[in-house]
This record gives C-alpha cells, sequence and structure tokens, in this order.
C-alpha cells in the first residue's frame, strides 16, 4: 500500500506535534513548515523513517517575500521518496538580517551544489557547509541577485512593442 | 569529356601566355591571403542557442565545409576563426579572452547574434550578461539574428573570406581605404 499524504502529516504531527506547521496541498503535493532551527531534524526524520524513507533531495531553493518581516528569506527542499513514488515540498523561513540555516550536505550530498547555488543568488548562509562559496556568478559580485531588492523593468516603456513577443499588443 | 572550368576572379593573378603554355603571376601577399581564407577553421564554442544555428551550419543541408571552414576543431592552438555564438556572461568574459589569446595569428572573431553583438534580449535590468562581446575582444564581422539563420552565418563567413583578401587592416577599413 502506497504512502498518503495523510499518513506523512499523521507521522510528522506524531513526531514533532506543535512545530511543523501549515500543512497544504497544493497540486497534491503535501507542503509544511517548520521552524529553521528543525530543519535537520524533519529532513533526519523522513530520511531514516521506515515508512517515510524521503532519502532523494530533488531540489532546493529559496524564496525572498520582503513584506514578510523576520521571515523573508523561505528555503524549501522538494524531497522524493522513490520506493512510493511520493514527494513532498518542505519550507523553513528566516530573518534576511540573519540568513543562518543549517546545511543539508551532511544528509545528501547533492546538497552542496544547491546551497551554494542559494547562496550565490538569495545569501542564504548555509551553517556548517563545507565550501559555500558563490558558484555560478563572479566571485568578485558583492549583491544577491534575486533578492527582490532591484527595480523591476520599467512599465511605462514605449520602445518594447508586447506584439513583437507574441503577448498582447495592438492586436488583442 | 568533362571539361573542367576554372573561374579566373577565384586566384588573385593572371596568366601570362608564353609559347608551350602560360605561366601565373600574382603577389604573394594576394596568394596568401588567399590561401588563409579559403581555409579558416572554427574553433567549437557556443555559449547558447546560437550554437545550434552553427551546428546546422556544419551540418549536412548547409554545411560550411564548401567554402573551406573544414574542421571546427576542439581546441584554440588550432582553430583560425572564433564564432562567438552566444550569450556572453561576466563569468564567461575572461574565458573567452583567454581562448582568444591562446589562438595562433592571424585570427579572426565572428560575433553570432543579438547577444554577441550588444547583449541583445539582456541589454536592460541585467546583473551579469556582457553587453557586446567587443568589449572583450575584437570583432571582424558581426552577424544580426537572434539566432541568425544558417544563410545569415554563411554570408557572414564569406564575408570574412572577402575581408581577409581584401588584405586591409581593421584600421584601414575603417579610414575607407580601397582595396589596394
Amino acid at each position: 500500500m502506497s504512502l498518503t499524504n495523510e499518513q506523512i502529516q499523521n507521522k510528522l504531527v506524531e513526531k514533532f506535534g506543535e512545530a511543523v506547521t501549515n500543512f497544504t496541498e497544493p497540486y497534491g503535493m503535501l507542503t509544511f513548515e517548520a521552524p529553521k532551527e528543525l530543519n535537520l531534524k524533519v529532513l533526519q526524520f523522513l530520511f531514516d523513517d521506515e515508512t517515510l524513507k524521503f532519502r532523494f533531495l530533488t531540489d532546493l531553493q529559496a524564496v525572498h517575500y520582503p513584506n514578510d518581516k523576520g521571515r523573508e528569506l523561505a528555503v524549501v527542499y522538494h524531497l522524493h521518496n522513490l520506493v512510493d513514488n511520493v514527494r513532498i515540498r518542505f519550507k523553513v523561513f528566516t530573518d534576511i538580517n540573519k540568513p543562518d540555516v543549517y546545511t543539508a550536505t551532511q544528509l545528501y550530498a547533492t546538497a552542496n551544489w544547491m546551497e551554494r547555488e542559494t547562496y550565490d543568488f538569495f545569501g542564504v548562509n548555509f551553517v556548517g557547509h563545507p565550501n559555500l562559496k558563490r558558484i555560478l556568478n563572479v566571485d568578485e559580485m558583492d549583491y544577491f541577485p534575486l533578492r527582490k531588492e532591484f527595480p523591476l523593468e520599467d512599465q511605462t516603456r514605449i520602445d518594447k512593442d508586447d506584439e513583437m513577443f507574441g503577448r498582447g499588443g495592438s492586436v488583442n | 569529356m568533362i571539361t573542367q572550368q576554372h573561374t579566373a576572379s577565384d586566384f588573385p593573378g593572371e596568366i601570362h601566355e608564353t609559347p608551350g603554355g602560360g605561366i601565373v603571376l600574382s603577389k604573394l601577399d594576394d596568394v596568401i591571403n588567399w590561401a588563409r581564407s579559403n581555409s579558416l577553421w572554427p574553433l567549437t564554442f557556443a555559449t547558447s542557442c546560437c550554437g545550434i544555428e552553427m551546428m546546422s551550419t556544419a551540418g549536412a543541408k548547409y554545411d560550411f565545409s564548401r567554402f573551406g571552414f573544414e574542421v571546427a576543431r576542439a581546441t584554440p592552438r588550432q582553430a583560425d576563426v572564433i564564432i562567438i555564438a552566444g550569450t556572453i556572461v561576466n563569468k564567461m568574459a575572461p574565458v573567452l579572452k583567454r581562448l582568444y589569446d591562446q589562438m595562433a595569428d592571424p585570427k579572426y572573431v565572428i560575433a553570432m547574434g543579438a547577444c554577441a553583438i550588444s547583449g541583445g534580449p539582456f541589454f536592460y535590468n541585467t546583473y551579469s550578461v556582457v553587453k557586446g562581446a567587443d568589449h572583450v575582444i575584437p570583432v571582424d564581422v558581426y552577424v544580426a539574428g537572434c539566432p541568425p539563420r544558417p544563410e545569415a552565418l554563411l554570408h557572414a563567413l564569406i564575408t570574412l573570406q572577402q575581408k581577409i583578401k581584401m588584405g586591409l587592416t581593421r584600421e584601414q577599413i575603417r579610414e575607407g581605404k580601397e582595396s589596394v
């Protein structure tokens, strides 16, 4: 019998109680949140538990919510149970002024690359990472380009005709 | 019987008729330029979608070997021309410069597509794209397009051959000097 979202949620609540919150199922994928101090404990539990077996880290990245004071940066883990073919999404939030999150490299070797990328673009400081330096951008860069601190393109520009880009324009 | 056709404009020089045959008179510079222009080996270098068009140009349908771009070389030390096929980002710029420096003289550069010319679609609002490969290395021929069609790249390659056959330096061309 395959693993259901309900079983996973019950397991997590049984183990961590009130600490795991915000269970939702966007498009059928179980998504939940935990305090950032607990991220390794939750990941380890998901990895070790004999029924859960989330032993593959599909993806790891960050999201910037500039209006969410005190929890501006979300670090999102996408986990995959390869036995039952079930995926879940796990988020921790952190203050942008102290973006320290424990590294998952001890648990998943693949986290090494992805945490470096997340640090490169969002400035999340993964505590304990063996080699936390920029990976895709130039080493001299002194800002984190994917944070929402930079102005968007001027929406009143008239030198670009949307019609030429296949999204509306004068024809619509 | 098939008679081989020679076109006089292909090879620089003229035939001086003598009894029992003839001799070709030419200038050594012209012969060298002719030889160079007809055997330009491109470097295998592509950073984005223009590279796909470049591969198509190298493939059987368009086949730039017909014009002397015989073999794409995987090392800059054996290449004569570098076709910058794609976006150059800040992190790639020193690599591009190094590849160019490693190529043996004479060497030529073609900027293929909008990104290599000016940054193209990434000209505005970018944190990582070099706005034109000519900020890094000198460019001989620019090809417009996003990406350019193989015919456009062939045209650029033939334009480069004409430029080499002309035998003028970049400065002489800029001053508008006529072919000698």
